[in-house]
């Protein structure tokens, strides 16, 4: 069976001409960029240029203003602790409600720590209140984090409205831009974002790799401590196969973005008409206009959304769900919650996240299939 | 991806049983849209009061519907006392096993046999509700019964477990401490229910004459203080295959109430704290 992979904001297929980029650094040139010898030394030529590639991805004026890091994550926890050390007098975080838990969860535990935490809403759409948010800022707000676009649903927040806000009242402003990083055309040296998070395996790079952008000038507090790489500003030897994927990736993001804007996203508005206008009862979560190219999220009324995923595997069709059983816990995604979506709905949400590997023949499979697969759902449900 | 057993993976891609039946003799309805599952199930009984036709509706995951049609054929052909006797274990067991974060499926399942079985006896679910106490999780609607049935049929000993079984505490969490204390509450009357045990099999594996120590003993300690405070008193003449032979004394001897003394004070301590078998007899 052919598997129809529509799961890209979870992991990204890696790119071959990534996978080509990393093998020589797996296997020949071994060598530690730190090191005096040229085996090792010549290495860190590679990891400079990765360097300017991400740069170059994201419009950052100087390649010194990205770090590398294990990923999203450490990118996020880095950012906000970093801001939290460099002012520890400041005990007040503004996030928005639908954030990523690599922001939400952190924010959770420092609330248990004697930090107050603001988490502004979203409207049925899923976007972001501005009215709320700016009567959120306070004098002793340390940082505001608000992802650029949604991993659930896909909708694109304000981020340049946000981070002028923040610039004119002298907040660090950080985005997590994990989802977006690729698919969205964008220029920090035109925006006063301090903090910007991204990972390699969201855009057909590595798993285990990702960056932070620092702007120069932001203060910084390192989060992991140890040598002298990064220029002191994360220790641990540098992952330089994955880093060197990375780069490779963003140069590729930078050169497919607008196949992102046109063909991708043509196919998933495809998927979505098609879906919304062959089964009854369903309905787009999320905003039509301010969203990421590739995203679809569909909730189908009165059916579950593992029960939905798990017929789409027997199809070999593979995405994901805000459901309960999937989210790991007993109550629907916090995203769709926020959205207050009803829970007949938000129990049978399904993510489509496409990439530009996707084909025609792969969006039209999966058309067919989704009406009998909620058809045969929906007559053994109760509910009606 | 969740582990699915075979079995489950079938009665999900084949559920058995599906459907509805007019006029049926017992409706059971459990869980509601905002929990995430829903059962309905439907039966009719045959001549023979068996279970001659079962069918299910529901909303819910994979495990969820796997475990519906399992109960289905579970209790196809059963009377209803024999289906009341099965567990959500026994659905669990049907399937193979369920990962433990799925177990509550197999408890919502059972909790459908019960209010439908209920249904046919005139039981309504409100009324149910109201006899199975306060409502513990306010999120999913548990009460402390069935939070105390899931502990002791599937031996539970963390407030994670009680929520893989019956959702109660999956939501706010303000509930914690509470089904904490019910599980310490469980497993405190389980230990005295086993020290009981202990304590009478003790008493029927020692020799006559430790029998006989071990009774006077006892009776110095717990019950002739009581006697004496009422001027009475009594001693133990001999005990013969469980039989405790006893003489009354002192203001008992001649006391009308001589004989309910015997079997309600006496004879009931013994059983409680020594053994169940022993009778007493006054001479």
């Amino acid at each position: 069976m052919k598997t129809i992979y529509l799961d890209n904001n979870a992991t990204t297929m890696v790119a071959p001409e990534v996978l080509s980029a990393m093998l020589p650094f797996l296997r020949d040139d071994y060598g530690n960029p730190s090191s005096m010898h040229s085996f090792g030394g010549k290495v860190a030529a590679f990891v400079d240029k990765a360097r300017e590639q991400c740069a170059a991805l994201i419009g950052a004026k100087r390649a010194s203003e990205i770090l590398f890091t294990s990923g999203g994550t450490e990118s996020d926890n880095t950012a906000i602790m970093a801001v939290l050390h460099a002012d520890p007098l400041k005990k007040h975080i503004i996030i928005s409600a639908v954030e990523h838990p690599a922001v939400r969860s952190l924010c959770q535990a420092l609330a248990k720590r004697g930090y107050q935490v603001s988490e502004i809403g979203v409207d049925k759409d899923g976007l972001f209140d501005m009215t709320e948010f700016k009567a959120s800022l306070r004098s002793d707000t340390a940082i505001v984090s608000v992802m650029w676009a949604n991993n659930e649903t896909g909708v694109i927040f304000p981020i340049e409205e946000i981070a002028n806000i923040c610039a004119d009242k002298g907040i660090p402003f950080h985005t997590d831009a994990v989802q977006a990083v690729g698919k969205v055309d964008m220029d920090v040296s035109k925006m006063p974002i301090d903090f910007l998070s991204a990972s390699g395996h969201k855009l057909h790079g590595p798993k285990g790799v990702g960056f932070l952008y620092i702007r120069r000038g932001a203060k910084f507090e390192p989060l992991i401590i140890g040598g002298h790489q990064e220029k002191g500003r994360r220790g641990g030897t540098e992952n330089v196969p994955a880093i060197v994927g990375l780069g490779k990736a963003a140069e590729m993001a930078k050169l497919h973005m607008k196949e992102e804007n046109t063909s991708v996203r043509a196919l998933r508005d495809r998927l979505e008409n098609e879906i919304v206008s062959k089964v009854k009862d369903c309905r787009v979560n999320g905003d039509k206009v301010m969203r990421l190219p590739n995203t679809a999220n569909i909730g189908f009324d009165n059916i579950e959304g593992e029960a939905i995923l798990l017929l789409m595997n027997e199809h070999g069709i593979c995405a994901s769900s805000g459901s309960a059983c999937t989210s790991g816990s007993l109550e629907p995604s916090h995203v769709l919650r926020a959205m207050k979506i009803p829970f007949n709905r938000a129990h049978g949400s399904i993510r489509y996240s496409l990439s530009r590997y996707n084909t025609k023949e792969e969006i039209d499979f999966t058309i067919e299939k989704m009406p009998e697969i909620v058809k045969k759902l929906r007559s053994i449900s109760p509910f009606k | 991806m969740w582990e699915y057993t075979e079995k489950v993976k079938d009665h999900f891609l084949h559920p058995r049983n599906v459907g509805e039946i007019e006029n049926p003799d017992g409706i059971g309805e459990v869980g509601s849209m905002a929990c995430g599952d829903a059962l309905r199930l439907t039966f009719k009984l045959d001549a023979n009061k068996r279970i001659s036709d079962v069918r299910f509706k529901t909303f819910g995951c994979a495990s969820a519907i796997a475990s519906s049609s399992a109960l289905t054929e579970i209790i196809k052909g059963m009377t209803l006392e024999e289906a009341s006797k099965v567990t959500n274990k026994d659905i669990a067991n049907y399937l193979g096993g369920l990962p433990e974060a799925k177990m509550h499926c197999s408890v919502m399942g059972r909790e459908a046999l019960q209010a439908a079985i209920d249904y046919y006896h005139g039981i309504k679910p409100e009324q149910k509700k109201m006899l199975e106490g306060k409502i513990v999780c306010e999120c999913f609607g548990v009460t402390e019964k069935e939070i105390r049935d899931a502990i002791k049929i599937n031996h539970l000993t963390t407030v994670d477990e009680v929520t893989n079984y019956t959702k109660a505490g999956g939501g706010c969490g303000k509930c914690h401490d509470e089904i904490a204390a019910i599980i310490k509450k469980v497993f405190l009357e389980a230990s005295d229910e086993a020290k009981k045990e202990r304590s009478e099999t003790q008493f029927d594996l020692l020799t006559n004459i430790q029998k006989i120590n071990k009774l006077t003993e006892f009776l110095n300690a717990k019950i002739r203080p009581t006697l004496k405070r009422d001027g009475g008193d009594l001693e133990l003449i001999d005990l013969d295959n469980n039989i405790v032979f006893i003489k009354l004394e002192g203001a008992c001897a001649g006391c009308i109430g001589a004989a309910s003394t015997m079997k309600d004070f006496i004879e009931h301590k013994l059983n409680a704290e020594l053994s169940p078998k022993l009778k007493v007899k006054q001479i």
